[in-house]
């Protein structure tokens, strides 16, 4: 080990690793520090920012995303663990340019709020979904035991899902047909924040 | 036409308003498209973190910053010396330092501010950074701050007892001499934290021209740029405060902190932006959360349970800074008047600091500590006197468009409607004192401000304005400095716009929360943006649906008397012309007036009382809430559950009733949090004696409510239609958090027969209170003593000609000062009170 006295940091030298991701369907080849977590990874190699930092620590379920279909916490997973397996986002829950029907549902009934819990929800209600498609309350209130949301009290979020559910279950019932269209939402005014 | 043909009338005109049209962020939120600061990223940006001080109290005796700005991908460190300019959100509260210059107050104080290439090495510089202390005296109780010996917190004449106050309305004493009953209790309610999912964030961007902008998570764009100015010594002109989405306020991020003005100046030292991200133990350190109050509240009754006055002492533990803090106080006193009639007031309150996170304002802001002690307090009276929770309420309840004792206007209240319904729908009377051993249900009732009457600073203008634009393309654009925090507060803008104006909700569109664009808002907090920013919007629209009439009716020689404009189309009732759309409208009028746009702005009535500290508590409306709340409580390990609430609101008209419940349910959510579990807890109140660190920073450790303590809640909306409000509304997003927490504490007492007059309400005090009982003992937890305390000299106030004072008119013109300004007058007091606060949240 030898003496570590008064010697500095030096995190400019940090060493990277190559790491092959495939997220949202998309490969992608990025070098990334060896230490980083697939949230970082996520947030500053990819530019997916939809999933957020909440705790630091696996509490609040903020930073869920799926691998392979399962809920996990991105922010105690390591992305080289992660190599080859299937990572989704928020970002790729809209599939063909139409939306997911839980992200309609979060939206139509007020269950995003400050909206900052919301990606880890609704990747965490879809994993449920395409496990249980009628899920009683207690299923999803389990299901989503592991998310913190701070403004809605989880009412509308529980609604939510349970619309979700229901028109995942129409369209299903569609059968041959290819499906009874999915519910797209009506228009509403819009907001324009200055981002850079 | 009838009264009734009236309301009829006005129901099928409101075509907007009313319906639960879709949130306009609600997509961009569930698609990951949303940015927060701390997704925002500019090319060449730096990343800050700060040093923070590891002793409670301790004077700095050097910080040597030249081996970390040796290090290798540090652009920058910088200390006090860099940003001396002391600041704080209140005028009388200048007190904070960006970077402390001579001592650290708290675990956490900033001293020094590192700019570097990534967060990892800006992080490896601060081990680099040596500070000296010299330990001094901590102060980490209201008991110590007020009777420990040694070196003050801060400088001031008096010493931790930073701030005082002590107001009496009526003749107290004569209220008690003629009552026939006089009970007393006390009650302490432990601080807590806002614990938005969001981290503070904020990026800095100071460029060649000498232009410094941050977007910052805020809910107050505009006090973050004033005090940043005065932190920076730079003119208000050259910052721009911009708010991207914020993810959860509750009253946490309403002033500048020390990571946004360490960003601004790293920026200004290095000509690149800098990102400050803080991490979720930062976030506890920062705080700025519920104060700790400790309170005593004595109150004559008649035997029928009529009040005849009331004597309410607030020990307020602030923390090391001023904060919002003298506000604070003074609402800890405030509101006590505005659910029951008390004839005759006398209220006494001390902020004392102490070496903890300065404390500020959170969701009710200074009020759900003391309408927890009042409302467990009337039960316990209610039982004192052989009555009931409900008829004791009843007997005492305020009535509409009424003055309290300290003048406070009361317009709209919808308190009896509120407590009938949660009465009916859950039973609560036939069920009360019925259930078996371990469930109980209890009652509470509660009000809250719609807006502070006053601005944090002395002024005149505007507390809100709204520009409107209109494109001939038939877009509607809403320009407005408010921010949206998660509550809907743009949704609620543009439904009034959309309504007010005719045009369809979907062809509006806003900006906001820029400092450069938008005109001013003062921000998201005392539930203020819906009746201020809603009223300002009105205004702006109806000058612009007046152009929009006149230059169709011109164009189309039609009377303007006959047109209507409503979503999206303009038609005429006489039948002359065709059915236009919006957009032709627009046309027209920018043919006959050029580009179209309007402006609107609110300022409340001049509402404050003819006494010194009136400027808190007076609000252009009250909103109402009563509350009903079943537990089960676990006698074996005192385990409490809330099985069901009852929630009914007043919100005097519900402008999009989903966006409305949702307030009223995240409110009963963090209520339920704070009466259960939540606690902001330092070591040196209890446990070791390493002082001043927080017990519990991370949210592993400080328990917050997830879908698995949820009740069965059930939310009734009361719609009184204010005279002043938007469309009638009144607030949503504070006022249903404050029954919540006493309805708890009373269904424990419904469920096991002990008083756990000290919140949170943990299963270890439920348990202390059943073995006290065992003992023989009062099945009781609460405080059981006040610390020594001389309050300073009452100041005696006429109350107003409702409550026996004589008519304004025929008093001296010294004692009639409206604006709150007048100082106390011939009291000859050891401490008069302390020049008060102008409004606060």
């Amino acid at each position: 080990m030898g003496s570590r006295t008064d010697v500095p940091a030096v995190s400019s030298g940090t060493t990277k690793i190559r790491l092959n991701l495939r997220v949202n369907g998309e490969v992608y080849d990025v070098l990334a520090p060896v230490h980083h977590t697939l949230l970082e990874v996520l947030r500053e190699e990819l530019d997916l920012t939809g999933t957020k930092h909440g705790c630091e620590l696996g509490e609040c379920g903020t930073c869920a995303v799926l691998v392979d279909g399962e809920p996990i916490l991105s922010c105690l997973a390591l992305p080289v663990e992660l190599q080859g397996r299937d990572v989704t986002t928020v970002e790729g829950l809209a599939a063909g340019g139409q939306l997911h029907p839980l992200q309609v549902a979060f939206a139509e009934v007020g269950a995003a709020q400050c909206g900052y819990c919301t990606p880890g929800f609704l990747v965490t209600a879809k994993a449920l979904l395409d496990l249980n498609p009628s899920p009683v309350r207690s299923d999803i209130a389990e299901a989503l035991s592991g998310n913190i949301c701070r403004c809605t009290g989880y009412v509308k979020i529980f609604e939510a899902v349970e619309l979700a559910a229901k028109q995942l279950r129409a369209k299903a019932e569609g059968g041959g047909t290819g499906g009874s269209p999915l519910h797209t939402p009506a228009a509403g005014a819009t907001v324009d924040r200055q981002a850079p | 036409m009838t009264p009734a043909e009236h309301g009829q009338r006005s129901r099928e005109e409101l075509t907007v308003v009313g319906k639960s049209l879709l949130k306009t962020d609600g997509l961009t939120k569930t698609t990951g498209q949303e940015l927060y600061a701390d997704d925002l990223k500019l090319p060449r940006m730096l990343f800050c973190r700060l040093l923070r001080a590891t002793r409670p109290h301790a004077r700095i005796l050097d910080v040597d910053t030249s081996r970390a700005q040796a290090l290798s991908g540090v652009h920058a460190v910088i200390t006090s010396r860099d940003l001396p300019h002391r600041y704080g959100i209140l005028p009388v509260g200048q007190d904070e330092e960006a970077l402390c210059s001579e001592k650290v107050r708290y675990v956490g104080d900033a001293i020094a501010a590192v700019a570097a290439i990534d967060e990892e090495t800006a992080e490896a510089a601060l081990d680099l950074i040596e500070v000296d202390y010299e330990e001094l005296p901590t102060y980490m109780t209201i008991e110590e701050s007020l009777s420990k010996e040694g070196e003050r917190i801060q400088a001031g004449k008096y010493g931790n007892a930073h701030r005082a106050a002590a107001l009496e309305f009526g003749d107290v004493d004569a209220g008690f001499a003629r009552a026939d009953e006089i009970f007393e209790d006390t009650y302490f309610f432990q601080g807590n934290t806002h614990l938005p999912l969001e981290q503070h964030s904020a990026v800095a961007q100071y460029s060649a021209d000498g232009k410094l902008t941050l977007w910052t998570s805020t809910q107050t764009p505009h006090y973050v740029h004033k005090e940043l100015a005065v932190c920076l010594d730079l003119p208000e002109e050259r910052i721009r405060v911009i708010a991207p989405a914020v993810g959860g306020g509750f009253g946490g991020k309403l002033e500048l902190f020390q990571h946004e003005a360490a960003a601004a100046k790293l920026s200004m030292v290095t000509g690149r932006p800098v990102k400050a991200s803080l991490t979720r133990e930062e976030v506890f350190y920062c705080h700025r959360g519920r104060h700790p109050v400790l309170m005593w509240v004595k109150t004559g009754f008649l035997r029928d349970g009529e009040i005849t006055a009331m004597h309410f002492r607030s020990y307020v533990d602030g923390g090391a800074y001023m904060s919002y803090g003298a506000a604070s106080l003074y609402y800890t006193g405030a509101l006590q008047t505005t659910c029951q009639k008390i004839p005759a007031y006398r209220w006494e309150g001390v902020r004392c600091l102490t070496n903890k996170p300065p404390c500020g304002p959170k969701r009710g802001h200074g009020t759900p500590q003391p309408r927890y002690a009042l409302e467990c307090h009337l039960d316990a009276c209610a039982e004192r006197l052989a009555l009931d929770p409900v008829s004791i309420r009843r007997r005492n309840m305020v009535e509409p468009f009424s003055k309290t004792v300290n003048y406070l206007r009361i317009t709209s209240c919808g308190l009896a409607e509120c407590l009938d319904k949660v009465l009916a729908e859950s039973r609560y009377e036939q069920r009360l004192g019925k259930l078996p051993y371990g469930k109980g249900v209890g009652l509470a009732v509660s009000a809250y401000l719609c807006g502070a009457g006053l601005p944090l600073y002395w002024n005149d203008m505007p507390h809100s304005a709204v520009d409107l634009r209109l494109d001939r393309s038939g877009t509607v654009t809403i320009l407005c400095g408010e921010i949206d925090i998660g509550q809907g507060s743009d949704t609620m803008l543009a439904t009034i716009v959309a309504q007010a104006l005719g045009c369809r909700y979907d062809q509006v569109k806003l900006v906001t929360a820029d400092t450069d664009l938008t005109p001013i808002d003062l921000g998201s907090y005392s539930s203020r943006v819906t009746f201020m920013a809603g009223n300002a919007a009105i205004e702006a629209a109806n000058k612009l649906r007046g152009m929009l009439t006149e230059a169709v009716a011109e164009q189309l020689e039609v009377s303007p008397g006959t047109l209507t404009i409503s979503d999206g189309r303009v038609s005429d009732a006489s039948g002359k012309m065709p059915e236009l759309t919006f957009e032709a409208a627009v046309k027209a009028a920018e043919t006959k007036y050029g580009s179209l746009s309007a402006s609107g702005s609110y300022r409340p009535p001049k509402l404050s009382g003819p006494y010194k500290g009136s400027g808190v508590g007076p609000s252009p409306a009250y909103s109402y809430s009563a509350c009903v709340v079943e537990v089960d409580c676990d006698p074996e390990t005192g385990w409490v559950t809330a099985e069901k609430v009852w929630i009914a609101h007043d919100i005097g008209r519900a402008l999009n009733p989903v966006l409305v419940e949702g307030q009223c349910e995240g409110s009963v959510y963090m209520a339920l949090g704070e009466a259960l579990m939540e606690e902001q807890i330092f070591r040196g109140e209890r446990g070791p004696r390493v002082l001043g660190v927080h017990q519990i920073p991370s949210m592993l450790e400080y328990k917050s409510p997830t879908t698995l303590e949820t009740p069965e809640m059930h939310t009734y909306l009361i719609e009184t239609v204010d005279p002043e409000g938007p469309y009638g509304a009144k607030e949503a997003g504070q006022g249903p958090l404050l029954p919540v927490i006493p309805a708890v504490a009373n269904a424990v007492y419904d469920a096991l027969g002990i008083r756990i007059d000290e919140i949170p309400i943990t299963p270890e005090k439920v348990l202390r209170a059943l073995e006290a009982r065992r003992e023989g003992k009062p099945a009781r937890v609460g405080p059981t003593r006040l610390p020594h305390y001389t309050f300073p000299r009452i100041l005696q106030v006429e109350p107003p000609e409702e409550w026996g004072g004589r008519p304004m008119a025929e008093r001296e013109p010294d004692s009639q000062a409206a604006d709150g300004r007048q100082p106390a007058t011939g009291n000859g007091a050891d401490r008069a009170s302390d020049e008060p606060p102008r409004g606060g949240p």
